[in-house]
């Protein structure tokens, strides 16, 4: 047992120099992206012409569907042949992660704007607002807390998933580990990796509980909407086609 | 760029790498993780708080921690352990701590009136669970249990890590022989569309059949 | 907008402020309104009544340009709101124009549409800044004094959540308000209100009707509300009007025997 604590601390401090840096850059870059990715697809998706919605609804389906590793080596081992561009591996990584979850974040938002009442949209319509300015000052902050715990949950993912980055030969967490094996053994070795990515999961979790809090208290929402957002975050991984009620665009029908 | 006889070499290849590892993998982990999954979710219910905090706990660590490092953890702990047994019983135990949510979402779902009206007629605890609590829970939960399995699908390329030639493994090291990888990898990425997505859809019938 | 079309004149000679062309409206393949023409005069009072799905709040939707219009016209002093007339051609404008022509326009809601992430007096600057362009202080000041109208001043940092679905609707209708539109539109804001919260609402908007020439377009269950604010009833089923007359007249002596025994089910 004191094997593995002394193997455990010489593991940790070693991870926390050695690989650390590049899960955080790939965790920080898979974020951006993935949010950036998310807005514009579920966008798209909620509110484009048919056109861009069946691209968007394309797009996203496609990232969801195939698989995460395999997405991660087209973009390492395909694109550069194919167009003469390499990405290197921490940009391949970054783009994979963020593009893969980014789909997933796309489904947060379209079904956190489609939980907007319609009421939300007739009233702002009535008060002449331009599509922008509905969108930015009325129905936008409004969905925002109802996707934040669906990112929450992407998040955490998020961190899992930069584990994969080694593939694209990225010195992370997950590779020093495995370096350190022989030296420390396999135990403390992957422990203390484990416990790194924990508290990793467990600062973004909070963190963003936390503008969860503050984004819903500014609402007064209910505890029902905030359950139901909740519920329905569990389930933003599962499900390749979780597609919800198509979107349906404001006033298409109404009470006579 | 695209080769169609590198392609048409690499389907039989990766198919047979499908079907031998990946499907095999997803079916039995899944399975797995169904049963461990509804024993976590009444463990933590059952349970005093004295063990059921540190299983939660457990649980809790093992959900927010990557899965490739859980393969390695594994693989070279109990080297006496196949790639495969190691990649079903990580896969499983992983995503037994998601259907646990599931399965708990689907028991809580359940109104207390169930369980006043099982102690009223004062049936024990097992047939109370048994006979009354599961299969309504169950019913509520498969939709989900079965988006799990589409999710673990995905992830198991993850098997790379450990070298177990599953068909994403099977395709970079086709594309590594031939000098291209576009065939291999396209024809992976299809093969995981194609089995997924209609799966995917199929759960969404499922849900709304279900659904009361 | 200069139009083709010259609009016929109303008793007193102007234009008149909203005028129904044959408008048709159907969802799917149902008709809801079928060649609907009538005309409201400036400042003038209307209250439509019917059962439910004989059209009345989609008349009020289609004003407001929730709904697109099947056939037909819609003129707002003389302009036209969705489609217009050129060269004896039916053409939809496009949603700049009709963004012109809607700022004349207000309406309250059935379920008020308070927007939760805002505090009662934002709620009611809104749009006063960012679709008229007035400045903050001016907005404020503005919407302040409509507060004071409501009686709701000292709420005017709450959140819509805190307020009761009275105090609600009497903020939303000082937001209506705060754009000072010429046109408002009622559609069954007390519906959705306890009973005892209806009276305050009713004497809010009783005193915008004598204080103001906002031309107002009803839809109410409250009877002694349409008598008391509107000069005029119209009385629609299956998507016509079936008849019309002063609240007075239509009341007490109802022409049609449908008109009668929905009266009777009302009141």
């Amino acid at each position: 047992m004191s094997d593995f604590l002394q193997g455990l601390l010489t593991a940790l401090p070693r991870l926390l120099q050695e690989g650390l840096q590049a899960t955080l850059i790939s965790f920080v870059g898979g974020a951006v992206v993935m949010v950036v990715v998310a807005v514009l697809l579920g966008l798209a998706e909620h509110q484009g012409p048919a056109w861009l919605r069946g691209i968007a609804r394309f797009v996203v389906e496609f990232f969801r569907g195939t698989s995460l590793v395999v997405q991660l080596f087209f973009l390492f081992y395909v694109i550069p042949t194919l167009t003469g561009v390499d990405l290197g591996s921490t940009w391949t990584a970054i783009l994979a992660l963020g593009l893969n979850y980014g789909a997933y974040g796309a489904e947060v938002v379209r079904g956190s704007l489609n939980a907007v009442p319609r009421g939300q949209w007739e009233t702002a319509t009535a008060l002449s607002m331009p599509w922008f300015t509905q969108m930015r000052r009325v129905i936008w902050p409004q969905a925002w807390a109802l996707m934040l715990p669906g990112f929450n949950n992407l998040m955490v993912m998020l961190v899992k998933g930069t584990a994969v980055v080694s593939l694209v030969l990225m010195a992370d967490l997950t590779f020093e580990a495995d370096q350190l094996r022989r030296r420390v053994g396999t135990w403390p070795a992957f422990i203390a990796a484990l416990l790194i990515y924990y508290v990793i999961a467990l600062l973004v979790s909070l963190v963003m509980r936390w503008m969860e809090r503050r984004a819903q208290r500014r609402l007064g929402l209910g505890d029902f909407e905030i359950r139901k957002a909740r519920q329905e975050a569990d389930q933003v991984m599962a499900g390749a086609a979780a597609g919800d009620a198509e979107p349906v665009a404001a006033g298409k029908e109404g009470e006579t | 760029m695209w080769d169609n006889e590198l392609f048409l070499q690499t389907l039989p290849v990766l198919v047979k790498a499908f079907v031998q590892i990946t499907l095999v993998v997803t079916v039995a982990g899944a399975a797995l993780a169904a049963a461990l999954g509804l024993v976590w979710a009444i463990a933590l219910r059952e349970l005093p708080a004295l063990l059921g905090r540190p299983l939660g706990f457990v649980l809790d660590f093992i959900r927010m921690t990557p899965l490739p490092v859980h393969l390695l953890v594994v693989y070279h702990g109990f080297t006496q352990l196949s790639g495969m047994t190691v990649g079903i019983i990580v896969f499983g135990v992983h995503y037994s701590t998601y259907m646990s949510e599931s399965y708990r979402a689907g028991i809580d779902s359940i109104r207390k009136g169930q369980w006043e009206a099982a102690k009223a007629l004062s049936l024990p605890a097992s047939r109370t669970w048994r006979a009354v609590i599961l299969p309504q829970a169950v019913r509520n939960t498969l939709p989900s249990l079965g988006n799990w399995a589409i999710a673990m699908f995905k992830d198991t390329p993850f098997l790379i890590f450990i070298s177990v030639p599953e068909m994403v493994t099977a395709a970079r090291e086709f594309g590594g022989r031939h000098f291209s990888y576009i065939e291999a990898m396209t024809v992976a990425g299809l093969l995981f569309l194609v089995a997924s997505y209609p799966t995917a859809v199929l759960m969404r019938k499922l849900e709304k059949k279900l659904a009361y | 907008m200069p139009t083709d079309q010259t609009t016929p004149p109303t008793a007193d000679g102007g234009t008149p402020r909203i005028r129904f062309e044959d408008v048709r409206k159907k969802f799917g393949r149902t008709t809801v309104l079928q060649d609907l023409n009538f005309s409201v005069d400036r400042g003038e009072r209307v209250t439509l009544i019917g059962p439910s799905g004989s059209g009345k709040t989609t008349i009020l939707r289609l004003l407001m340009t929730l709904e697109s219009l099947t056939g037909g016209y819609i003129w707002v002093d003389g302009d036209p709101l969705t489609h217009d007339r050129r060269n004896g051609k039916r053409v939809e404008l496009r949603n700049k124009e009709v963004a012109k022509v809607r700022k004349r326009i207000g309406m309250v809601f059935q379920q008020f549409n308070l927007f939760p992430n805002m505090t009662v007096v934002q709620n009611i600057v809104e749009a006063p800044v960012h679709v008229l362009g007035q400045s903050q202080e001016e907005a404020n000041e503005n919407a302040l004094s409509l507060l004071d109208r409501v009686g709701l001043r000292h709420r005017a940092d709450a959140h819509p959540t805190e307020l009761s679905g009275g105090q609600q609707q009497r903020v939303a209708i000082a937001r209506a308000l705060a754009m000072d539109p010429e046109i408002l539109l009622l559609d069954e804001v007390t519906s959705a209100l306890d009973p005892e919260l209806v009276g305050d609402v009713l004497r809010v908007l009783e005193d915008v009707a004598a204080s103001t020439d906002i031309t107002m377009l009803i839809v109410t269950h409250e009877m002694q509300f349409a008598k008391d604010v509107s000069q005029r009833v119209m009385m629609f089923d299956g998507g016509k009007i079936l008849e019309e007359a002063p609240p007075e007249q239509l009341f007490s002596d109802p022409q049609h025997e449908r008109t009668q025994k929905f009266l009777e089910a009302v009141v």
